[in-house]
């Protein structure tokens, strides 16, 4: 029984250990400019704590073969611990796990502690049961003020954020089902949410912030290749929560200003 | 006015066993209030998150507090005093029935019942005044329905109605516990389980006096 | 004089079957009436996620007896499944089954310290589980909000079907648990503290008693904070306040409520839903501790280390609970400080897993069906524990967070590696509470199935949670990237099948074993603890009228000198004084 423990043991720790490193699932390509320091640190991680899972492990089924009950020739060792190990090994368990994460608190604190740069594409994200609308300030760079009262997700749009025409700021205000961004340059998004909450996860940029209701949360980041992005929310909000999904679509800046001049045009 | 009987002395064995289920049950009181006090813990930081978040306003998006406090009616300071005075009835009937034990007779004290007609007209007391508390506080909330508070008015409305709501549905439960006390004291054979008994009621509804000014400090002062 | 008067006095203890059975006061029914509540629980947990499974890659199959399983059916059912899982059987079995039942044993007294409370938080637990199981048939069915039930969701009835009388249910039997389990832990302190036998100084309880004890402060100081939140949230859904609601629109319409904070009841809800993890946890890794050493014949490794580690796991548990919401809008420097006090935490669970090694090394392993659950016990909180310092850091939280690979992360840790400690105590303990063994050919296969299989289902999870397969999706047919992750998920279910139908082989086997087990000795295992000295089952008031009287530690096992390779804490002083 202590062969066949190790035997399993081992193979368990083997296979999924194999499928971690052949990255046979795996993250989507990091297209944002944090991706690389967060795959990075993801990386590191995944060494050091897999070189502990490979040797608990390894030990666990090495322990349950080398000293299974043999008869009269096995003789147990009596003893109550050793503290001078205690202190060792609780000592460079918390140099690793408090070290480890003091490593990342740099990427932390870039991607959290500071707001987004001046000139950053602002983008106001809302999530409402069962869909995503993106709003843009337009030329005159001002999110106009927004109803409760006037929601209509029917009309789609302007409506279904809520858009109150009186305010002069609104009339440029773009509302759209589908994300644009310029490549390369900062974006600060405006989380919203109209009724639960929703979470708001591309994991090609590795951005994923929660929508709240009763608030505004102010994120940035900068998108670093072009092509098409899955948006998902991440935070169950009911029925329709697998099907509330968008795209963003990362393009360059000429085509960013392009679209946004069209969309301008088609509103008049 | 009958004075306890040579059959109600305590040999010392007997004592030893007192002090043993007198030290379980305030253990296991003193527990149970822990896990009270958790409730009302939360209770108070939630009072004082709400006092101080600001909500996004979506028509000028930008963040407000909204957090009003309220006035609180004169009676809810009446009432305090009705606890406070039950506490002290209840602090009586809880002495009385230890003096019990003592192996010497207890000496009289004028003008203050002794046996068990006292502790129970004690006991009443304490439950007479409990009893007008809850109905003061059922005043109070008619109170400030009158003047446009009802739960949901307000947050401070919501936290009023929640704070003297919790409190007084534990009350009624520590009623409970004093009918029960009167009917041991009643009843009960052992002088050991009424000492018990009235023990743990009386810490119980000092707990309660307790809980309750210090809700009130928090409704008053932390506003 | 008067105890052991007291003691045979209460000796024969009551005869008819209502007080007998069903009001019992005697902890070891109580404890049974807790392990068969959780027993049912478990299959009906085991049964809803089966129908997830199903769903998820068979959605428009349509099932014998039950009929097509509706997409708003999945979340009622992920959301009672979790609900269920949580309380009722990770919350009861381990502490209010077999605590119950062994903790007044291990430490030589004659019951727990107030009977009436303890059959009374077993019968509150009985309703609270009787009115969860109500949500499932009542109009709108059974809520849709996952356990954690985060408003506005679960604050608004208009939010979704299952939200309104579902909803209100579930919150109710939530709060009569948080009362059942206050009731519980008010005795386990109190008995623990004053009603140890002579001699049994706290640090010659076994680890079993210290997980019960320190389990026991965690549930008084968290569970009213459950009971808090959750009474917010019946005003917030019953009385029109806003303690956790916005101003938001449902469906169109203005719901009525503004100024509250979700992130409130995210707050209250996880100062619980931390220490509530470790509550599931904690008497798993007391029994392990006990079983490694009684199956090694070996004292465990480190035995005040152990105390240390549990001490300081259940007072950092209260330091944690924001790396539950590092993407919900809290404040980043929060999320730092959070995340800090996590890593922090892993320490005391590596120290105990060195421990177990420890043990391991240099015994004389014997792998009874106890033992092999032990093991696999330190297996699965290996595996399940090491996913944790991944989703510790903020920054890899942001891809992981809210995707498979925390549902694999938890259920291994608290979902597989808790059941392993539930499995293993019932293998254990079974010839003490029936006077049988259980079979050990069964429990064999029992054990191979559960452990590969349990792995098979949920390694996997970790890498769909790295692909960036998002967590409570009914479907999986709307997000273009997860059609590749389909076979995965296919090859989930089809373990499922397989792990699910071996557990019957374990129910099978407890049922059986009941009435055609081997008989077995008072103490089949040469075990050293004092729940061995007494006769099999124990009569009524544990140890006949005897108080016992300790003299050794729990984990005297193979010491040199002595004509066994084991000591009782019971025996005479010879040789071994610890």
């Amino acid at each position: 029984m202590g062969l066949v423990l190790l035997i399993i043991i081992w193979l368990i720790t083997i296979i999924s250990s194999y499928f971690f490193v052949a990255r046979t699932w795996w993250f989507p390509v990091g297209a944002s400019a944090a991706a690389a320091s967060i795959d990075h640190y993801f990386t590191v991680t995944l060494l050091l704590m897999g070189i502990v899972f490979v040797a608990a492990q390894g030990i666990l089924g090495f322990f349950a073969w080398r000293y299974r009950d043999r008869g009269t020739s096995s003789v147990a060792h009596y003893s109550h611990g050793n503290d001078r190990l205690e202190i060792a090994w609780t000592a460079l368990t918390f140099i690793l796990f408090v070290g480890l994460n003091l490593m990342s608190s740099s990427i932390w604190a870039s991607e959290r502690f500071r707001p987004a740069q001046p000139g950053a594409v602002q983008v106001e994200v809302t999530g409402m049961q069962f869909q995503w609308y993106f709003r843009y300030p337009g030329p005159d760079g001002k999110f106009g003020a927004t109803k409760p009262e006037l929601i209509d997700p029917s009309i789609g749009g302007e409506g279904a954020v809520g858009l109150d025409a009186t305010d002069p700021a609104s009339k440029d205000d773009l509302v759209t089902g589908t994300m644009y961004l310029p490549v390369g340059r900062e974006a600060e998004v405006i989380l919203r949410a109209h009724d639960v909450i929703h979470s708001f996860f591309v994991p090609g940029m590795r951005f994923k912030q929660d929508a709240v209701p009763g608030l505004a949360i102010h994120m940035h980041f900068t998108p670093i290749s072009t092509g098409d992005y899955e948006i998902v929310c991440a935070e169950l909000c009911g029925l329709g929560h697998y099907k509330m999904h968008g795209m963003l679509k990362v393009v360059s800046q000429q085509e960013f200003d392009a679209w946004l001049a069209a969309r301008e045009s088609e509103k008049q | 006015m009958t004075i306890l009987t040579s059959a109600e002395n305590f040999s010392h064995a007997g004592l030893q066993q007192l002090e043993m289920r007198l030290r379980r049950a305030r253990l296991g009181l003193g527990v149970g209030v822990l896990g009270i006090v958790m409730v009302f813990v939360s209770f108070t930081s939630a009072y004082i998150v709400r006092q101080g978040l600001p909500t996004l306003d979506p028509r000028t998006n930008t963040l407000i507090r909204d957090w009003f406090p309220l006035p609180l009616p004169a009676l809810l300071f009446f009432n305090t005093g009705l606890l406070l005075v039950s506490s002290v009835t209840m602090e009586l009937a809880r002495r009385q029935v230890a003096r019990s034990t003592t192996p010497t007779r207890a000496a009289s004290i004028p003008n203050v019942f002794a046996g068990r007609e006292g502790t129970i007209l004690w006991l009443a007391l304490t439950a007479v005044l409990g009893v007008s508390f809850l109905k003061g506080q059922w005043t109070v909330w008619r109170e400030m329905e009158a003047s446009g508070f009802y739960v949901a008015s307000s947050p401070s409305s919501s936290f009023v109605y929640l704070l003297t709501g919790t409190h007084g549905v534990h009350l009624l439960g520590g009623i409970f516990a004093l009918l029960s006390a009167g009917a041991t004291v009643l009843f009960r054979r052992p002088a050991e389980s009424r000492v018990v008994v009235l023990d743990v009621t009386a810490w119980y509804w000092h707990f309660m006096t307790l809980l309750w000014v210090y809700i009130l400090c928090l409704l008053e002062f932390a506003r | 004089m008067v105890e052991a008067q007291a003691h045979a006095q209460a000796h024969a203890g009551p005869q008819g079957f209502i007080r007998k059975w069903v009001f019992s006061l005697d902890h070891k029914v109580i404890g049974l009436q807790y392990y068969f509540l959780a027993l049912t629980a478990v299959f009906v947990g085991m049964f809803l996620s089966l129908l997830m499974r199903i769903h998820l890659i068979w959605p428009s199959v349509s099932l014998p007896l039950f009929g097509e399983i509706k997409p708003e059916a999945y979340l009622s059912l992920l959301t009672m499944h979790g609900t269920i899982m949580v309380f009722f059987v990770l919350t009861t079995a381990p502490q209010g089954g077999f605590g119950n039942y062994f903790l007044p044993i291990q430490i030589g007294a004659a019951d727990m310290a107030f009977p009436v409370i303890n059959m009374l938080s077993f019968w509150v637990t009985f309703l609270a589980y009787m009115v969860m199981l109500s949500a499932f048939f009542v109009t709108g069915g059974a809520p849709l909000h996952g356990w954690t039930g985060y408003p506005p969701l679960s604050a608004l009835p208009s939010a979704g079907p299952g939200e309104a009388l579902g909803a209100d249910l579930w919150v109710i039997s939530i709060a009569l648990f948080c009362i059942g389990a206050l009731m519980s832990a008010l005795n386990f302190i109190t008995t623990t503290l004053d009603m140890r036998a002579r001699g049994m100084s706290l640090m010659r309880m076994p680890l079993t008693c210290w997980a019960w004890f320190i389990t026991a402060i965690l549930g008084l100081l968290a569970f009213g904070v459950l009971l808090a939140a959750g009474i917010l949230l019946l005003l917030d859904r019953n009385a029109g306040t806003s303690f956790f609601v916005p101003l938001v629109t449902i469906n169109g319409q203005l719901a009525g409520h503004k100024g509250g904070s979700p992130l409130l009841w995210q707050h209250l809800f996880w100062f619980f839903g931390h220490p509530e993890v470790y509550i599931a946890i904690l008497p798993a890794m007391g029994l392990c501790s006990q079983l490694v050493s009684v199956f090694s014949r070996k004292p465990i490794f480190g035995y005040k280390a152990m105390v240390y580690a549990m001490l300081s796991i259940g007072i950092m548990g209260f330091m944690v609970w924001g790396h539950h919401m590092f993407m919900s809008g809290m404040s980043p420097y929060s999320g730092f400080a959070f995340s800090v006090m996590t890593m922090a935490i892993g320490v005391p669970s590596a120290i105990k897993t060195f421990n177990w090694l420890g043990t391991l090394w240099g015994g004389k392993i014997r792998f009874s069906s106890p033992m092999l659950f032990a093991i696999g016990f330190v297996s699965l909180f290996v595996s399940g524990g090491i996913s944790g310092p991944f989703l510790a850091q903020p920054v890899l939280d942001i891809p992981l967070h809210d995707t498979y690979f925390v549902t694999g992360h938890f259920h291994l840790i608290m979902g597989v590696a808790s059941i392993f400690g539930i499995f293993a105590a019932t293998y254990y303990w079974f010839p003490k509470m029936f006077g049988r063994l259980m079979n050990e050919r069964l429990a064999r296969w029992h054990f191979w199935f559960s452990l590969v299989g349990t792995y098979a289902i949920f390694m996997p999870m970790h890498y769909l949670g790295m692909a960036g397969h998002p967590r409570r999706y009914s479907e999986l047919t709307e997000v273009g990237y997860l059609h590749n992750l389909l076979p995965l998920q296919k090859f989930i279910t089809y373990v499922a099948f397989i792990t699910i139908a071996g557990q019957f082989i374990f129910l099978f086997n407890l049922f059986w074993s009941m009435k055609f087990g081997k008989k077995a000795s008072d103490n089949p295992w040469e075990a050293t603890t004092l729940e061995w000295t007494t006769a099999t089952p124990p009569p009524h008031d544990n140890f006949a009228g005897r108080t016992p009287v300790i003299h050794h530690g729990p984990y005297e096992y193979s010491v040199p000198g002595e004509p066994r390779d084991f000591v009782m804490q019971t025996d005479p002083l010879t040789v071994a004084v610890r």
